[in-house]
C-alpha cells in the first residue's frame, strides 16, 4: 500500500492484514492473535477433529477459562457438572491441539480480555480476534479486535484468516475534562445513551479527542470494552506514550532492540492529520454526570440524577413499546430519578470493570465505610494478576472490612454461568457491561454503572450518587 | 450446511427491537459442548415459566408456531453477545429465515454461516406484512434467495440485500471455509513477509 492519502488507524491495520481481495467476495484477512475461552470453542474443535485438521498456529492462539469458572475456593471440585465438562473438554482440547492454556492452576488465569493486555500479548496494530463480542476491548492499544462465532473461530483455527468485509469509520470525539465522580464507564454508557444499541452498527469506533488522551489503559479498555453495546464491529484508541509506557516490561512486549523497532512501527499507526471518517460525534467531556441504566439494554441510560424517561415521551412507537416493557420487566416507575431505589447486589467485576484501578476505585470509597446489611456485594478481580496486586496493596481487608465478598477471577456475575447470580426480582448495581432480561441470572434486574457508583450504592443501600461522598 | 433456495410458510411474528442473543438463548445454557437438542433453549425465558411450564401467550408456544419456517423480527435483531447458540437454536426450531428491518453484525454472519437466511425488507413493507399477520394469521410468506425477493401475501415482492458470495455459499450449501483453503499459497506467503510480533507457545 502506497497510498499517500491520510488513512484512519482502522484502514492502515485493514490494508497491512489482506491476504486476498478477490471481486464480489469478502476480504481474507490474516489474525495475529486468536483468544479462546470455553464456551464458544468446544464446537469448533469438534469442526477440526470432524475434518481432521490441526491448528495452523497454535503460537498465535492463547487459551483461557473464565466464563464458566466458580470464583470461589479453586481448591474445591466444580460442582456443576456441565461446567465442568466444558473446563475440561477446553483442557483436552489445548493439550490435543497444542495451544497454550492458563486454566485453573495458572498464576495468570483471568477474564480473557484482562489477560491479554496485561501479558503483554495486544499490542498496537494487530488483528485480535476471539469468540466473545467484548474482544473489543483490545482495541484500546490500537489494534483491531472484535468478537466472532464459533464458526469462525474454527476458521481461525484452522487457517489463522477469516472472511472479513471491511466496515465504516466513525470518530467518537470526547473533549474536555471529566470533573469528579465521573470515569470512563460513564463516557460509554453517555455515548451508547446518545446513539443507541444499533448506533455503531457496519462501524467501527475510534475514539479520539483531549479527554481520551487523558485516561489510563485501563480506563481506555473501559471505553472500547462496551463499543459493541453500541453495535459496532470494533473499537478502537490510537496508540501514544500511555500505551507504549503501559506496554513496557510485560511478558509477551518485545524488549531490546525488538522494543524499538515495534515503537518505530506503532508510532506511524494512529489516525493520520486529515484523514476522514465515515461518520463522526462529538461528547463534551466537562458536562458528563455519572451515568446508570434503567431498561433492558445498555442505551436506556441516563445521567444518575435525570428522571426515567415516559413511555408517553417516546415519538416512535418501536421505541415507545420496548421502553414500556423494559419498565415492566425492571418493575420501575418513569418519570423521575433511580436515586434511592434499593438495591439486592453489587457487582464490582466483569472485562469492563474489573482491573486494578477499578478495584482501588472501589475501595477508595468503601474504606472505614460499611455496605448496607441489605446488600450482598461481589468483588470479583479480573485476573490472577491482578487478585495479586490487589492483595499486594491491601484492598481484600478493606473490602471484607465494609462487608464485601472477595473472591476468585472470572465473569462471574457479568453473565451469572458460574453460579454467580442475581435472584429472580433482584436488583442489582453492577460494573460489567449488559443489562439484559436474565443476564445476572433470570428474572434479575440490573442497572450498569461505574465502580464508583458501585461502592456508594453498596454503601446507601440504594442506587447512589458518589459525588455525594467523596 | 442444507442449501437455502426457496421457502413459503407461515411467519410468526415477534418484532419487539433490538432483541438480544441473552434473550434468544440465555447464558446459562452455554455449558453445553456440542450442538444438540438446542430448540429447548430458544426464548428459554419468554417460553417457559419459573416452574419450566409453556407460556401459553407467547408466540412460539402457538399452534401456529407449529412446523413455521419463518420469524417476524423487529430492528436490530441477534445485538449484544457473539454466541453462535443462537442461530443454532432458532434452526433447530425450524426456522430457515428471519425477516426484519436490520439485524446486528455477528449475529448476521454468524445466521449466514449456518444456512440462516436473514431478510432486511424496508420499515414500510414490515409494518405491512406485520398488520397483514394480524388480520391473517395464516397467511404465507415466500422467500426466493435467487432473486432476493419476499412476495407477501397480497402478492407485492419486496426486494432485499445479501452479499453475492453468502448467497452463492447458502444456494449451494457449502461453508465458506473451502474458500479460505484454496487460498494457501496465499496465506504462507503473507506469512513468510509478516512475521508474527508474539509466540504464545513460549512460555511467559
Amino acid at each position: 500500500m502506497t497510498s499517500e492519502e491520510p488513512r484512519t488507524l482502522f484502514e492502515k491495520i485493514w490494508d497491512r492484514h489482506v491476504v486476498v481481495e478477490e471481486p464480489d467476495c469478502p476480504v481474507v484477512l490474516y489474525i495475529d492473535l486468536h483468544l479462546v475461552h470455553e464456551v464458544t470453542s468446544p464446537q469448533a474443535f469438534q469442526g477440526l477433529r470432524d475434518r481432521k485438521l490441526p491448528v495452523r498456529q497454535p503460537s498465535r492462539t492463547v487459551a483461557t477459562i473464565d466464563h464458566s469458572v466458580p470464583t470461589t475456593d479453586r481448591s474445591l471440585p466444580i460442582v456443576d457438572p456441565m461446567a465442568a465438562k466444558q473446563i475440561h473438554q477446553l483442557e483436552i482440547n489445548c493439550r490435543d491441539f497444542g495451544i497454550p492454556l492458563y486454566g485453573l492452576d495458572s498464576p495468570y488465569q483471568g477474564i480473557v480480555h484482562v489477560i491479554g493486555p496485561e501479558l503483554g500479548l495486544t499490542q498496537p496494530g494487530m488483528t485480535i480476534v476471539c469468540g466473545d463480542s467484548h474482544t473489543s476491548t483490545h482495541g484500546a492499544f490500537g489494534a483491531l479486535a472484535f468478537g466472532i462465532g464459533t464458526t469462525e473461530v474454527e476458521h481461525v483455527l484452522a487457517t489463522q484468516c477469516l472472511l472479513q468485509r471491511k466496515a465504516q469509520t466513525f470518530e467518537v470525539r470526547v473533549e474536555g475534562q471529566l470533573r469528579s465522580g465521573v470515569t470512563a464507564k460513564d463516557i460509554i454508557l453517555a455515548l451508547i445513551a446518545r446513539i443507541g444499541v444499533g448506533g455503531g452498527a457496519g462501524s467501527v469506533l475510534e475514539y479520539t479527542g483531549s479527554a481520551i488522551r487523558a485516561l489510563s489503559m485501563e480506563a481506555r479498555m473501559t471505553i472500547c470494552n462496551m463499543s459493541i453495546e453500541a453495535g459496532a464491529r470494533a473499537g478502537m484508541i490510537s496508540s501514544d506514550a500511555t500505551t507504549f509506557e503501559y506496554m513496557a516490561g510485560r511478558p509477551y512486549a518485545p524488549s531490546g532492540a525488538a522494543w524499538d523497532k515495534a515503537l518505530d512501527a506503532w508510532k506511524k499507526l494512529p489516525s493520520d492529520e486529515g484523514a476522514r471518517f465515515d461518520r463522526s460525534v462529538t461528547l463534551d467531556a466537562n458536562s458528563l454526570e455519572p451515568m446508570i441504566t434503567y431498561g433492558t439494554n445498555p442505551g436506556m441510560g441516563v445521567p444518575i440524577t435525570a428522571p426515567v424517561p415516559a413511555p408517553e415521551s417516546i415519538p416512535d412507537a418501536a421505541s415507545r413499546s420496548a421502553l414500556a416493557h423494559a419498565l415492566e420487566y425492571m418493575d420501575i416507575q418513569p418519570g423521575k430519578p433511580l436515586l434511592g431505589h434499593p438495591v439486592d447486589v453489587v457487582f464490582i467485576g466483569s472485562c469492563t470493570n474489573s482491573r486494578l484501578s477499578d478495584l482501588r476505585a472501589a475501595a477508595a470509597i468503601l474504606k472505614g465505610r460499611k455496605v448496607n446489611p441489605r446488600v450482598r456485594v461481589l468483588v470479583v478481580p479480573g485476573s490472577q494478576q491482578i487478585k495479586r496486586q490487589a492483595e499486594m496493596e491491601g484492598l481484600p481487608t478493606i473490602f471484607r472490612d465494609a462487608g464485601c465478598e472477595w473472591r476468585e477471577p472470572g465473569c462471574s456475575m457479568c453473565i451469572a454461568m458460574n453460579g454467580d447470580e442475581l435472584l429472580p426480582g433482584q436488583y442489582s448495581v453492577s460494573t460489567s457491561n449488559r443489562n439484559f432480561e436474565g443476564r445476572q441470572g433470570k428474572g434479575g434486574r440490573t442497572f450498569l454503572a461505574s465502580p464508583l457508583t458501585a461502592a456508594a450504592s453498596a454503601i446507601e443501600g440504594c442506587v447512589a450518587d458518589v459525588r455525594k461522598i467523596l | 450446511m442444507e442449501p437455502f433456495t426457496k421457502i413459503t410458510s407461515r411467519a410468526i411474528p415477534l418484532p419487539n427491537d433490538n432483541v438480544d442473543t441473552d434473550v434468544v438463548v440465555p447464558a446459562r445454557f452455554l455449558k453445553v459442548t456440542d450442538k444438540e437438542g438446542m430448540d429447548q433453549y430458544l426464548f428459554r425465558d419468554w417460553r417457559f415459566d419459573v416452574e419450566g411450564n409453556p407460556k401459553p401467550d407467547f408466540i412460539l408456544n402457538q399452534p401456529r408456531a407449529k412446523g413455521a419456517k419463518i420469524l417476524l423480527v423487529g430492528r436490530n435483531f441477534g445485538t449484544g453477545s457473539s454466541r453462535e447458540h443462537a442461530p443454532w437454536a432458532l434452526l433447530a426450531f425450524g426456522f430457515r429465515a428471519l425477516i426484519g428491518t436490520s439485524f446486528a453484525d455477528i449475529f448476521t454472519g454468524n445466521s449466514l454461516k449456518n444456512g440462516l437466511l436473514l431478510v432486511a425488507i424496508p420499515p414500510e413493507s414490515h409494518a405491512d406484512l406485520l398488520s397483514t399477520l394480524e388480520k391473517n394469521p395464516n397467511a404465507e410468506v415466500a422467500v426466493d434467495l435467487a432473486t432476493q425477493t419476499v412476495t407477501l401475501p397480497d402478492g407485492k415482492t419486496v426486494n432485499f440485500p445479501i452479499d453475492n458470495f453468502s448467497k452463492q455459499c447458502l444456494l449451494a450449501g457449502v461453508d465458506q471455509l473451502g474458500y479460505i483453503f484454496k487460498q494457501e499459497p496465499r496465506i504462507r506467503a503473507y506469512e513468510e513477509s509478516h512475521p508474527s510480533a508474539v509466540r504464545t507457545t513460549v512460555s511467559a
